[in-house]
């Protein structure tokens, strides 16, 4: 049951090779049995099990959907109904969530069966898991180095098999950057394709739910079920989803891949531009166009970033006050105490940070040089990759500058940290879709590749991706994790 | 107020739009339900949750935009505004600040028979805050989310006001107005029209405004007059003193009479507005604004007119009996039904009626007697069926029962007299009677004339046709 893509498994559950609860049982028990990569918070294997019977029931009755008995896990952003949804927070710790969010809701209808909640940076702020209250998650292919972040719980999962697909979501490379770091795929869609609704915001207009898994493909299927205008988030678009299985197998011939060149500097380490050459080959190989091209504004966009997120999740953040629900500190004096001490215990230094950031681009005599200012450089932004993608149909890009990093190794410096996200930045300030697919190993980690799409292009995006999965096999390679 | 010193009044004025739901969730916004019973996922901001913004709240503020005349934004959008408070749920309120939805538009008000015009600044989009509460909770505060999202629409004026009866003037006069579009239901008991006010002195004839002090929150016309006095009276009292006035915050205390300072501008809150990114901006077609402009109801101003010239009424009936679109429509539903003149429709309404709806401290629309049986009594005192004195009588039956006029008048033996061969007899008993006071009127003593018509009206119990009386007692007098 392992080393399986979804529609294989949903063929071997039709086939009555294995039930949905055997499926599910198996995964439940490689959770157990890896759980010092610590990629779960709460695994709910009883409601698992459950929902793997109805699943059964359901593939004999002949209407099951490919995602049908599936075992998958939520990022523990996504509310899930009675399950308790942490954020990756002490501040959360005992939150049982009174709702789904329309993800989990949309998957539930589908009958995937949900194993549990996966690890995250609190609050979604962090490049390496280790921001989680629940500590840091260990990279399935070395055990010293970071799964990446936020999504780290998500890649991790993915990479050593403890569920067959995920969710997760992206704010500036939340996705991406785990997925390349653990060597799976995931794509970020277009802002305004998957519902906001019970995600837990951490910058509303950067934060995008997007799907993960060990080929493009699975990541096609898993996002055809996420995908969707919602009227309960308002900045979800009213467009028709297209199928996104639809044109994986579309030829590449005449499709032009645009080369930034602000991207491919001296900063990318040069195993990894070793790596990307030969993805370049290949794409040569496969009859893309490879075009070089400029966007001069991009290098604004870690300070652009920063200044927007933080200021938005200074102000997301604020609910969290002791009063209605989460951690509330012990024997408050008075209403200024309850609010700085349950504050001031149950959130983390990195959230601290960002919200002290925020806190402070917002500010009267600053909001104009700070965060006006952002919003001015996040449409010069947009503008380059409009330019861009009035030349070429995809942007092809490194995910992150180097592999996986150790665990611990970059927690002094934050700014260090914030630069492992150079290359996904951009691309939620501009709101463009993106996906991280398996490129190859430098010193037995893996590392990805980055292709951006067009706005709502995600069907392209994926059909680039998953035919260089035609071509290579990193994408198939697993972890031991018993060394 | 001394005359040397002129007040500068401006005047923020939240009106809670009358919608069935909340402007950013589905939760009902009825009054009165049990503590957070009528609090959604949304309005407890739970994590996670998004607001979705409620149409009508927009047409109602667009409503209100056009009623005065205002610029309607073609685009506008929702700000947070970011403080910690208990009541409110998410550490920030949804609000609008750059651009509001309304922007300039005006009021006339009427003020000792003058006619002036105040601006208004901008009218915004915003939700309210939910209640603490600090009783009964053992030294513990409560919260209560019920209100929390409902949604308002803030109407900041000018600093057009000079007087505590211009601000009087101008609240009533959008009190009136909001009431008519039907986009509030004006309840100021229920908070769902509050005012804060601010006040600042100058010399007379100086250009600049003084400083201003905020008052909040306070919820009668009456208290807003005494509270604008009190603070017009302090100000200059403090300045005449050597002091000067300080920006701030003060409160209305109705108990004391009295404003006392509530927050200084150091310890204003910095509230970090930035646009909501949860929510798009607000875009306002010219469809959706001919559309609204089609079904605008008639405004007060337009049917005062019209009711002084089509039902012939002076300025004072006329401008009662448009105070309402209640009150306008039982007075039109009257004169329809009575077939009747519509000064006498007028009369009664605004006289009798009003009285005692104000003496039972009930809306017209509560009113026990229903403009039907209204209808009835009039047409029977229009017909001399009854006399006004009797009319009196029988609106009192129509108050205390369910019977109508006609019923009344025949149950209760009260037609009028019009008989001239009863009056006669009557009239000719009376003047045997009081031959004295007969020979008084007959010697010039007019006002003798008086005293026998009451006599005849006390002989017939009032029931006796009074222009009848007169006519008869003029000849048999002569």
């Amino acid at each position: 049951m392992q080393n399986k893509t979804i529609t294989q498994l949903a063929q071997g559950l039709r086939a009555k090779e294995f039930s949905s609860v055997e499926l599910t049982q198996y995964f439940l028990n490689r959770i157990e049995k890896y759980t010092d990569l610590n990629a779960y918070i709460t695994v709910t294997a009883n409601q698992a099990l459950q929902a793997a019977q109805r699943a059964d029931v359901r593939i004999a009755s002949g209407n099951a959907e490919l995602l049908t008995g599936i075992p998958m896990a939520h990022k523990d952003i996504f509310c899930t109904q009675a399950v308790k949804t942490t954020c990756g927070s002490k501040m959360l710790d005992n939150f049982i969530a009174p709702y789904n969010a329309t993800v989990v809701k949309k998957l539930n209808a589908t009958g995937a069966v949900n194993l549990g909640k996966l690890n995250m940076d609190e609050f979604a702020m962090g490049s390496s898991n280790e921001t989680s209250f629940y500590g840091a998650v260990k990279n399935p292919w070395n055990k010293n180095a970071v799964a990446g972040g936020s999504s780290g719980g998500s890649a991790a999962a993915v990479a050593a098999q403890l569920a067959v697909c995920v969710t997760g979501t992206d704010t500036g490379g939340s996705i991406r950057q785990p997925a390349a770091f653990c060597g799976v795929s995931g794509i970020k869609p277009t802002y305004g394709r998957v519902s906001r609704f019970g995600m837990i915001a951490y910058a509303s207009s950067l934060d995008q739910g997007g799907s993960m898994a060990r080929s493009a493909q699975d990541c096609a299927i898993l996002l055809q079920s996420m995908a969707g205008f919602d009227v309960k988030d308002s900045t979800s678009v009213d467009t028709p989803v297209p199928d996104y299985c639809a044109d994986l197998d579309k030829s590449l011939a005449g499709v032009k891949i645009g080369l930034p060149k602000e991207f491919f500097t001296a900063d990318v380490n040069a195993d990894m531009a070793k790596a990307l050459d030969e993805a370049i080959e290949e794409y040569k190989k496969l009859g893309a166009e490879i075009k070089e091209i400029s966007m001069p504004n991009l290098k604004y966009a870690i300070p652009a970033y920063y200044v927007i997120a933080s200021a938005e999740c200074s102000s997301n953040l604020s609910r969290y006050d002791g009063v209605r629900f989460g951690y509330r500190c012990e024997n408050p004096a008075d209403l200024n105490d309850l609010y700085t001490r349950s504050r001031g215990e149950a959130f983390g230094k990195e959230v601290k940070r960002r919200i002290l950031m925020g806190t402070y681009a917002l500010s009267a005599g600053y909001y104009d040089a700070y965060y006006l200012k952002a919003q001015q450089v996040r449409r010069l932004i947009s503008d380059d990759f409009k330019q861009a993608f009035s030349e070429v149909d995809v942007i092809f890009s490194p995910v992150t500058p180097t592999p996986a990093f150790n665990i611990g190794e970059k927690l002094a410096n934050p700014v260090e940290m914030y630069l492992a996200d150079i290359y996904t930045i951009a691309i939620n300030l501009a709101g463009l879709p993106a996906m991280s697919i398996p490129a190859g190993f430098i010193g037995g980690l893996p590392v990805g590749l980055q292709l951006i799409g067009n706005y709502f292009d995600e069907t392209r995006l994926l059909n680039v991706a998953h035919a260089y999965q035609q071509v290579t096999n990193w994408h198939t390679q697993s972890p031991n994790l018993d060394n | 107020m001394n005359t040397q010193w002129e007040a500068v009044i401006g005047l923020e004025i939240h009106t809670q739009l009358a919608t069935k739901s909340k402007i950013f969730s589905g939760a009902s916004t009825t009054y009165g339900a049990e503590p957070n019973t009528q609090a959604c996922i949304i309005s407890l901001g739970m994590p996670g949750v998004l607001p979705v913004l409620n149409e009508d709240a927009v047409r109602k503020a667009v409503t209100f935009g056009m009623a005065i005349n205002a610029e309607i934004a073609p685009y506008s959008v929702f700000a947070r505004k970011n403080y910690f408070y208990p009541d409110l749920p998410k550490g920030y309120q949804i609000s609008q600040f750059e651009l509001p939805i309304v922007g300039k538009g005006f009021l006339d008000i009427d003020v000792d028979g003058e006619t002036k015009r105040i601006g208004v600044t901008r009218a915004h989009l915003e939700e309210d805050a939910g209640k603490s509460l600090h009783e009964n909770f053992h030294g513990l505060s409560g919260i209560d989310l019920n209100r929390a999202g409902t949604p308002l629409l803030e109407i900041v004026s000018e600093p057009d006001m000079r007087t505590a009866k211009e601000a009087v003037a101008y609240m009533r006069k959008l009190h009136e107005l909001v009431r008519y579009l039907e986009i509030c239901d004006g309840n100021m008991q229920e908070g769902s029209f509050r005012c804060d006010a601010n006040v600042s002195v100058r010399p007379k004839g100086q250009a600049e405004f003084g400083t201003r002090a905020e008052i909040k929150n306070i919820n009668s016309f009456k208290f807003v007059e005494k509270a604008i006095n009190h603070e017009i009276e302090r100000q200059i009292e403090l300045i005449e003193n050597g002091g000067t006035v300080v920006q701030e915050t003060r409160l209305y205390d109705s108990v004391k009479d009295e404003t006392r300072s509530m927050r200084s501008k150091e310890e204003a809150n910095d509230y970090r507005y930035f646009p909501d990114p949860d929510l798009l901006p607000v875009f306002i077609s010219d469809e959706l604004k001919s559309e609204i402009k089609a079904h605008l109801p008639e405004l007060p101003e337009e049917k005062k007119l019209r009711f002084k010239t089509d039902y012939h009424l002076n300025d004072e009936s006329a401008t009662i009996l448009t105070s309402s679109r209640d009150v306008a429509n039982y007075f039109e539903e009257v004169v329809k039904l009575s077939h009747c003149e519509s000064t006498i429709c007028a009369n009664w309404i605004t006289g009798e009626l009003s009285a005692a709806l104000n003496r039972a401290d009930l809306d017209i629309s509560d009113s026990p007697i229903d403009a039907t049986r209204f209808a009835g009594l009039v047409a029977r005192i229009a017909d001399d069926t009854i006399s006004g004195k009797i009319g009196k009588q029988v609106f009192e039956f129509l108050w205390n029962t369910a019977d109508s006029a006609d019923d009344i008048i025949e149950k209760q033996g009260l037609k009028q007299i019009t008989d001239t061969g009863a009056i006669e007899a009557i009239i000719d008993t009376i003047l045997v009677a009081n031959e004295k006071q007969a020979q008084q009127y007959r010697d010039g003593n007019e006002k003798m004339f008086g005293f026998f018509v009451g006599q005849v009206m006390k002989a017939m119990q009032g029931k006796g046709n009074p222009a009848e009386i007169n006519k008869i007692l003029k000849i048999k007098l002569s």
